[in-house]
């Protein structure tokens, strides 16, 4: 079994390593990566470093201002790599908390079946139906803007489709030989979800997971566009783009650089996740 | 079919309720009133005030008034506009949203449908490349950034259309904000249509259909045509969702008088009836056009039985 196992996720790299545009992705996505890692400390200025001589300073080499100023003189360079922190720290963690609700709720659900299936699932439909951005903004309102919460909101909308997609799997998995013979030999029905039926479904999350985060980075720059994401001085690529739209006749730069790496990064998400799921799908091979 | 619709309408009425529950209790959880003003005002006309809208009676009660209202329509004062009520303006506001997003859903669908499909029967050409690259950057893109850019373009500096306003829906005001409110739909209805009509393409019937000698216009529409578009009708429900919320920035950014506008401002002014009001009347229509689409879906997909 671990055989067979192993040699699928083998297989999948072979062929995601042989999709250039997937793996052009992974090398500038790590290279944004390590921008919003070293970024800040490569330059002398800080995030919230204001400077009234240096307002809306084009880019330059010489001034240090690799990547210009904002309106207040703020060097945009190490203000891109913090908002490229907090875009994908946002990105990451509420892809993380709706994967680990999808999965253990889409899974449950699956595997018991019954009357539970479809008590949980009809909740799953009554929370599809709610129009979750408008709840956000009232939260937004409610509890004052926090990062945080942002990253609870947005998870708490994005489990859902996990679920549904954790739970087909499941429910085509739970009637296999093997979850047989581990029901069989005694195992407990904890055991066998989180041992035999979660890793089997890895795939499809895997792909959902990827082609989510660009989703989550749009909503977060959405909110950030309405005044209610992150607050000053700290920043994302969805508050630097707003900033940079005001300015974008006198400074262009102000919503060029931190816009190309938005959509950079949604770019390579996308690819990966195309490229993932078309390497873990037999059915695409030629 | 009838039985089905009035089963699922009679379903979506406990959801609204936990809706409305939710919004109520969000909304009375947050600190500050709609009387907090900077100036301090007299104990006695607050009370009065709080008497004048309920506001002094226990939550369950209040919501008991809220909700014999809103059954029969009457989502209250709006606590900011002093001389409207909520009602009143979800009708004015309404029809403006809506007339966008219908346009917007109506482009999404004309123009991505069809480019979806031609890119996969020119699997790999030039073609195929341009619709796909262009749907990729579509869907990268924010609106709140595509928006400005346009009305700078088109608007600023060669001066074709109106920067911005409602002008009761005159052609030239719509053109901008219908398509940036549609372009990522339109994006991601050409990507799904593409994928979804490759691999019908790749199904048994249809090379029987081929094999019949069936010309390949009657072969595309006759038989691919139904199957390929299923996913589109499946998320058309989302997409709609989408584009309520996308036009709250849209009619921000061309400054038009819709609904969303007067969710943000609500939210900010903390106008508690104006933003249960809208809250509530945009969940009732997302339920109602769930059951739409839930409905269409039946039409071409004949495997799927209504319950």
């Amino acid at each position: 079994m671990s055989e067979s196992g192993r040699s699928l996720w083998q297989d999948a790299m072979r062929r995601l390593r042989s999709n250039r545009a997937a793996v052009i992705s992974c090398w500038l996505l790590g290279a944004i990566l390590l921008l919003a890692l070293l970024g800040p400390s490569l330059s002398p200025y800080e995030y919230d470093q204001i400077s009234w001589d240096e307002m809306a300073m084009a880019p330059s080499l010489s001034s240090g201002h690799w990547f210009g100023t904002d309106a207040v003189g703020r060097d945009l360079f190490v203000r891109t790599a913090i908002g490229a922190r907090i875009s994908l720290a946002v990105a990451f963690i509420a892809t993380t908390v709706a994967l680990l609700i999808g999965v253990i709720y889409g899974a449950i659900s699956g595997y018991v079946g019954g009357r539970v299936d479809s008590a949980m699932m009809r909740f799953v439909d009554l929370m599809y139906s709610m129009p979750f951005m408008f709840f956000v903004i009232v939260l937004m309102v409610v509890f004052g803007r926090n990062i945080f919460l942002i990253f609870v909101a947005i998870g708490a909308v994005e489990w859902l489709t996990m679920a549904r997609i954790v739970r087909g799997q499941t429910i085509s998995l739970k009637n296999n030989e093997f979850i047989e013979a581990t029901v069989a030999i005694g195992a407990s029905p904890l055991r066998v979800v989180l041992r035999h039926i979660i890793p089997n479904v890895l795939g499809p999350v895997l792909v959902y997971m990827t082609l989510t985060i660009p989703g989550v980075i749009m909503t977060e720059s959405f909110l950030s566009y309405l005044g209610l994401g992150v607050q000053e001085p700290l920043t994302s690529w969805g508050v630097l783009v707003s900033e940079g739209v005001d300015e974008m006749e006198a400074a262009p730069w102000m919503l060029l650089i931190p816009s190309l790496f938005l959509a950079a990064t949604l770019f390579c998400f996308n690819f990966i996740g195309d490229g993932l799921r078309d390497a873990l799908d037999p059915k695409v091979e030629q | 079919m009838f039985g089905y619709i009035v089963k699922r309408l009679l379903g979506a009425i406990p959801t609204m309720l936990l809706i409305m529950i939710a919004v109520f209790a969000l909304i009375h959880i947050a600190p500050g009133g709609p009387f907090d003003n900077k100036r301090p005002m007299p104990a006695e006309v607050r009370a009065n005030l709080n008497a004048t809208y309920h506001l002094d009676e226990p939550l369950l009660v209040q919501f008991g008034y809220y909700l014999s209202g809103v059954v029969q329509g009457d989502f209250g004062p709006s606590y900011k506009f002093k001389e409207f009520t909520v009602t009143e303006l979800i009708g004015q506001a309404f029809p403006v949203s809506l007339k966008l997003g219908i346009s917007a859903l109506i482009i999404a669908l004309l123009v991505g449908v069809p480019a979806g499909m031609v890119a996969a029967l020119k699997r790999d050409s030039l073609l195929d490349l341009v619709v796909m690259s262009t749907s990729m950057t579509g869907m990268v893109i924010p609106t709140f950034v595509l928006a400005p850019i346009m009305v700078m373009v088109f608007g600023v500096h060669l001066k074709w259309l109106p920067v911005a306003g409602w002008n009761h829906g005159a052609l030239p005001n719509m053109v901008m904000p219908v398509i940036a409110l549609s372009l990522p739909y339109v994006a991601y209805v050409a990507r799904m249509t593409r994928g979804s009509t490759l691999e019908v393409l790749r199904s048994n019937y249809i090379r029987t259909a081929q094999a019949k000698g069936l010309p390949m216009r009657l072969v595309l529409f006759r038989h691919a045509l139904k199957p390929a578009l299923l996913p589109v009708v499946s998320f058309l429900g989302p997409a709609i969702a989408g584009i309520v919320v996308g036009s709250v920035v849209i009619e921000r950014i061309f400054g038009l008088p819709g609904l969303g506008r007067y969710f943000v401002d609500g939210a900010i002014n903390r106008d508690y009836t104006l933003v249960m009001g809208v809250s509530i009347f945009y969940a009732a229509l997302l339920l109602l056009m769930n059951i739409v689409v839930d409905v269409a879906y039946t039409f071409l997909d004949p495997r799927v039985k209504l319950k």
